[in-house]
């Protein structure tokens, strides 16, 4: 049967509002009698507050109250605390202040006395991991997710037999490895060993994350900015000191996230904290100059890479050994994602990863776009085409000798993939930008302008499973698509919703999705974001829609007689298949089962549901016909999103600047099943890597600590200007065995290889020079051409 | 440290520059003129700075416009960025100062930005710009210039206890087009070549220009003597919109027969000051326009420089924006 609604173009409920600026986000809120705070962040990267004077500020008219670290939960290290006596980055909030207008609460906040004392710090992980050296808190230099707060100094002849420009490789936090590395060295034709440096680098979610916070009748009613509908309520709830169901989270739009406000975060309590204390309403607008001391950043790479190649290009080992710049908390897991992207697409036959993330005191770390996968990328990527040129080959055939097909494994327990068609996006995307024509061009020189050509290959783990459904039809006809999806601005909260809308043949004007607010009761699901909302969503929505099905097809049966076999559906009527004048539409249907209760109108569900949908079909219950399920389909293995970029620039050798001239990304990313949301990600994506392979990254002063980049000019995303024109896109649109409508996430990958492709291609244009950095930015363009060595050492990190 | 939170002041908005000067002459140290607002709201903003009155020139007609005077042209100091880079007369005349126009930030910033603005603007050195106690700030210290210091946007020229360049991209034009700058106080006006318009560290170190408490530039006089020169200009910086030059380079010539008779050139963020050329001036008057004398002139140009860590890639960038300057004009 064809599709009714998948695989096509759609206008999302929410576009028009956010075009006309009706959209309300965090901000835009006000309630009665309504105070503000702002925050008092630390002036140093790292100290002891060891008193706090607020008399001067609490005499002052208009000032409410004052928040520190002794009136909110103490999360355990090395966690994101929420206000803290021991701030480890500058900016890091240590107290907020209240008052009936911001002007006096900042004010305010310059008449407290704060006695704080400075304590060590460190912003390179070498110099922590060096014998002696300063840990950037309290108990420990390394931690990271799943990895406990802990101490780890390398030795001196670690450093000294490594030289001051490689990595050197004392003992690793964690490490795995595969296959037989020795023999896949020794068997390589060409053995390349390169130290690379990665910059760590900041959120620019357009919203920053401003919260506004009431209580009413013991319930927190909490606005916020956030990637995710239900993920984050039951740990928000948490740290606010109330049960889930207590806490009403309206979080409808969201001015991007890019990883940053996919889960919860602490500080988006700070509002309820405080108005609970001051008994009124509180907002706080949190400035970019904050949002990028609290937005939390993409973390760094110092690594090492080890890689053979046969002949024909084909990988036979690598070594890999990442030090992660882990800022000061638990960071994130770049560092190991990245180990597993290499196995994955490079599909050696051989590997060994070593790794360490190691705690600065520089912003706090998180999730970026490809955390790990899109850094390595940038990193592998040019290697690959330094083998090429070595071996001389074609930068797409070393690439498709090695690209991971159904049957590849990944990470050290080299686990299957769900499926994997990367060489089919390379063929595809090769013919499509014509990829022999422009290699043809590469080098090609007019006056000081020179072509060069690049591609690009990124994977991020895009799927899971475990979550709930719940649809719900009512007597006025109506399909309910409940979803805890948020509002990321790729519309998969409706992109994934229409699915129900598929299973059940409803036309989609018929179809609301209630999301964007907890009192839309919402089912428990999975945050958005790690590129997993298409797989896993789109599972979610369809089995709550198939229990919705059988249970229209068994009220026709009961009402109409014969069995719930004998019905199917279609234009929101379930019929008999033998005489469709037989027929019940959902509107009626929905009706009956209202009249029948139990498990038809959600008095009665299924045991396995998340508490969470459990209150929320109890809240819906006797208002319609319930859909509601458990995802029990099968998954095993890892959900590989992958995508291939292609791009061609023309590089001028005098200024070190560049002209994008044309790009293509091509995804692998399962069926499509709304292809301009995936054209729009495609292009997104790829703007998000431009900046990060040419202009993005931390500065901060090793003297003092301090961050040069607190305004959007300083920290430079690419503009619409460093991008080209006209970007093309493409998919290979093969369904994914493990999704019953074949799909699987994208939006990770697909910066990632738009980020190496440009790297790629500026060292096409340079003669295949490889710089082992990024981000490429134009004086490190220029020092190569004048022959100069560069500013910076190998090794150096968030310099200038 | 605050940001994004500016504190209360008054505001006055007169009607004419002697109103202004009026005003601005009796708040003395704690008046603070504001045009387009681009550079001083940053400022107010981030509490760095912070003035008690606040003297708005928007509402005064006559700082604004371009106008035809017997000598060459007048720019109103209040004339926004984007007004200057579509100005028939100036891209028929002047075309170089239209082009500098066109590259400065974005258009939104041009719209609202002005060419006083623009010229008057403080430095973009990051310690400064964050609150440090630098020796600019009134302090007793550089931070940019150490060891460690991420200097890679300073000086290679006229360090002086502070290393901040002179971020601007329509000075170097008007140096290259020995522009003369209006002076107001009240004691009337004054006419200082832009050359000597902007001063550096050596000079006053908490200065960028001549400006007292109490002057405003009014307008801005481009000579007919460089009407109609060719002319060259580019910057180079991280991105194609929104940004500070890394490097950029100003030049208005006259080749008569191949050979360049006259000539004035200048570059910007290379020093607190723009950095009139005249080395180059010299090298190549009265030598043909072609790619020797260019390559010359880009030897001549970076002659002296004093590259600090972080930055001597503008060395090679200079040389090459110089000889793109003296060949491509």
């Amino acid at each position: 049967m064809a599709n009714l609604l998948l695989g096509k173009d759609f206008t999302p409920a929410d576009v028009r509002a956010k075009v006309t600026g009706r959209a309300k986000f965090a901000e835009d809120f006000r309630a009665e009698n309504m105070a503000f705070c702002r925050l008092l962040t630390s002036p140093m990267p790292h100290g002891r507050v060891n008193d706090i004077d607020t008399s001067e500020a609490d005499a002052m008219d208009g000032v409410l109250g004052v928040l520190t670290a002794a009136d909110v939960p103490t999360l355990p290290a090395p966690q994101d605390p929420i206000l803290s006596n021991e701030p480890m980055w500058v900016g890091q909030p240590i107290l907020a202040v209240a008052a009936v207008d911001e002007t006096t609460a900042q004010e305010a906040i310059e008449k407290i006395v704060l006695d704080i004392e400075p304590l060590p710090f460190v912003i390179d992980p070498l110099e922590s991991l060096y014998p002696a050296g300063p840990d950037a808190r309290s108990g420990g230099n390394v931690a990271g997710r799943g990895l406990a707060l802990q101490t780890i100094k390398w030795t001196a002849r670690d450093f000294a037999a490594a030289g001051e420009d490689q990595l050197p490789m004392g003992m690793p936090a964690a490490e795995w490895s595969y296959g037989d590395l020795q023999a896949g060295f020794a068997a390589a034709e060409l053995v390349l060993e390169e130290t690379f440096v990665t910059a760590g680098l900041s959120h620019h979610s357009m919203e920053p994350r401003t919260a506004m916070a009431y209580w009413e009748n013991g319930r927190c009613y909490l606005h916020g900015s956030s990637q995710s509908g239900s993920f984050p309520i039951p740990t928000i709830a948490g740290w606010i000191g109330i049960s889930p169901a207590d806490l009403v989270f309206i979080a409808e739009f969201c001015g991007g996230g890019f990883g940053s406000k996919g889960g919860p975060y602490p500080a988006i309590t700070i509002p309820a904290h405080m108005s609970r204390k001051i008994g009124r309403p509180v907002m706080m607008r949190v400035s970019r100059h904050e949002e990028y001391a609290i937005g939390s950043a993409r973390p760094g790479f110092q690594g090492r890479i080890r890689l053979g190649f046969a002949a024909d290009g084909k990988v036979t080992a690598v070594d890999l050994y990442i030090v992660q710049d882990n800022g000061p908390n638990t960071g994130f897991t770049d560092w190991t994602s990245a180990a597993d992207a290499v196995s994955l697409v490079y599909t050696p036959a051989a590997m060994r990863f070593r790794g360490i993330p190691v705690l600065t005191n520089t912003p706090q770390r998180g999730p970026q776009r490809g955390p790990g996968q899109n850094q390595i990328a940038a990193v592998v990527e040019p290697l690959l085409d330094k083998a090429a040129r070595a071996l001389g080959l074609d930068q797409v055939a070393i690439r498709r000798i090695n690209a991971p097909d159904n049957d590849a494994k990944i990470g050290g327990r080299q686990g299957p993939v769900t499926s994997a068609y990367l060489k089919n996006a390379l063929d595809k995307g090769a013919e499509q930008f014509d990829w022999q024509s422009k290699r043809a061009l590469s080098g090609r020189r007019s006056g000081s302008k020179v072509i060069g050509v690049g591609v690009g290959q990124a994977f991020h783990s895009a799927g899971s499973n475990g979550f709930d459904g719940l649809v719900r039809i009512t007597p006025d006809g109506m399909l309910h698509i409940h979803t805890g999806v948020g509002n990321l601005g790729t519309f998969s909260h409706a992109s994934t919703a229409r699915v129900a809308a598929e299973v059940l043949r409803c036309a989609w004007e018929k179809c609301v999705v209630q999301r964007g607010d907890s009192r839309k009761h919402l089912p428990w699901n999975l945050g958005q974001f790690g590129s997993n909302t298409s797989f896993t969503m789109t599972r979610t929505n369809y089995v709550a829609a198939m229990d919705a099905l059988n249970k229209l097809k068994e009220i026709a049966a009961l009402d109409l007689g014969g069995t719930a076999d004998d019905y199917d559906v279609a234009d929101e009527t379930v019929f008999l298949k033998s005489d469709s004048t037989q027929n019940l539409s959902y509107a009626t249907a929905a009706q009956r089962a209202i009249e029948l209760g139990g498990k038809f109108s959600g008095q009665e569900m299924p045991d396995d549901l998340n508490a969470m949908t459990k209150a929320s079909v109890a809240a819906l219950a006797g208002s319609g016909l319930i859909g509601v399920a458990k995802d029990n389909l099968e998954l095993v293995g890892t959900v590989p999103a992958l995508a291939a970029g292609f791009m061609q620039i023309e590089l001028d050798l005098e200024t070190g600047q560049f002209e994008i001239l044309e790009y293509l990304g091509v995804a692998d990313c399962g069926t499509v099943i709304h292809p301009m949301g995936l054209a729009t990600q495609i292009k997104g994506g790829a703007v998000m890597g431009i900046g990060m392979a040419s202009s993005e990254r931390f500065i901060i002063d090793p003297q003092n600590g301090l961050p040069a980049n607190v305004g959007l000019y300083q920290a430079k995303p690419a503009t619409y200007l460093d991008v080209p024109a006209i970007m093309s896109w493409a998919a290979v649109d093969e369904p994914d065995p493990q999704n019953p409508v074949g799909a699987k996430g994208i939006g990770e990958p697909i910066q990632g290889c738009a980020t190496a492709a440009l790297i790629c291609a500026i060292s096409d244009a340079l003669g295949g020079h490889v710089f082992n950095r990024t981000p490429v930015v134009p004086d490190m363009i220029v020092n190569v051409v004048a022959g100069r060595e560069q500013s910076h050492k190998p090794l150096q990190i968030h310099t200038a | 440290m605050p940001r994004d939170m500016m504190a209360s002041f008054e505001l006055y908005q007169p009607d004419s520059v002697d109103n202004a000067i009026d005003l601005l002459g009796r708040f003395g140290e704690d008046g603070w003129p504001i045009a387009g607002g681009n550079d001083t709201l940053d400022w107010f903003k981030d509490r760095v700075k912070y003035a008690q009155y606040v003297v708005d020139l928007t509402g005064i007609a006559e700082l604004r416009g371009i106008r035809e005077t017997p000598g060459g042209i007048e720019i109103g100091a209040l004339t926004t960025l984007t007004e200057i880079e579509q100005s028939p007369l100036l891209q028929e005349r002047y075309r170089v100062l239209a082009d500098a126009a066109r590259r400065v930030a974005s258009p939104q910033i041009r719209n609202t930005g002005t060419l006083g603005g623009n010229v008057n603007q403080d430095t973009r050195c990051w310690y400064y710009r964050y609150g440090t106690d630098c020796y600019r700030a009134g302090g007793t210290t550089c931070y940019a210039d150490t060891p460690q210091g991420q200097n890679r946007e300073h000086c290679l020229w006229g360090a002086d206890r502070c290393v901040a360049v002179s971020p601007s991209d329509t000075a170097p034009a008007l140096v290259a087009l020995d522009a003369r700058m209006v002076v107001r106080n009240a004691d009337g006006e004054r006419e200082v070549a832009a050359e000597d318009y902007f001063i550096g560290p050596d000079v006053d170190i908490e200065r960028m220009t001549i400006l007292e408490p109490g002057e405003l530039l009014t307008a801005v006089r481009l000579p007919s003597e460089w009407a109609g020169a060719k002319f060259y200009f580019e910057k180079v910086a991280d991105r194609n919109t929104w940004d500070f030059p890394l490097v950029n380079i100003a030049a208005a010539m006259f080749v008569e027969s191949g050979t360049i008779a006259r000539i004035r050139i200048a570059a910007g963020a290379v020093e607190c000051v723009p950095r009139r050329l005249t080395v180059v001036e010299e090298v190549v008057t009265g030598s043909p326009q072609n790619a020797e004398t260019a390559a010359l002139a880009g030897q001549a140009a970076v002659r002296g420089a004093t590259p600090l860590n972080y930055n001597h890639f503008k060395i090679p960038l200079l040389e090459n924006l110089v000889k793109r300057a003296i060949r491509d004009a």
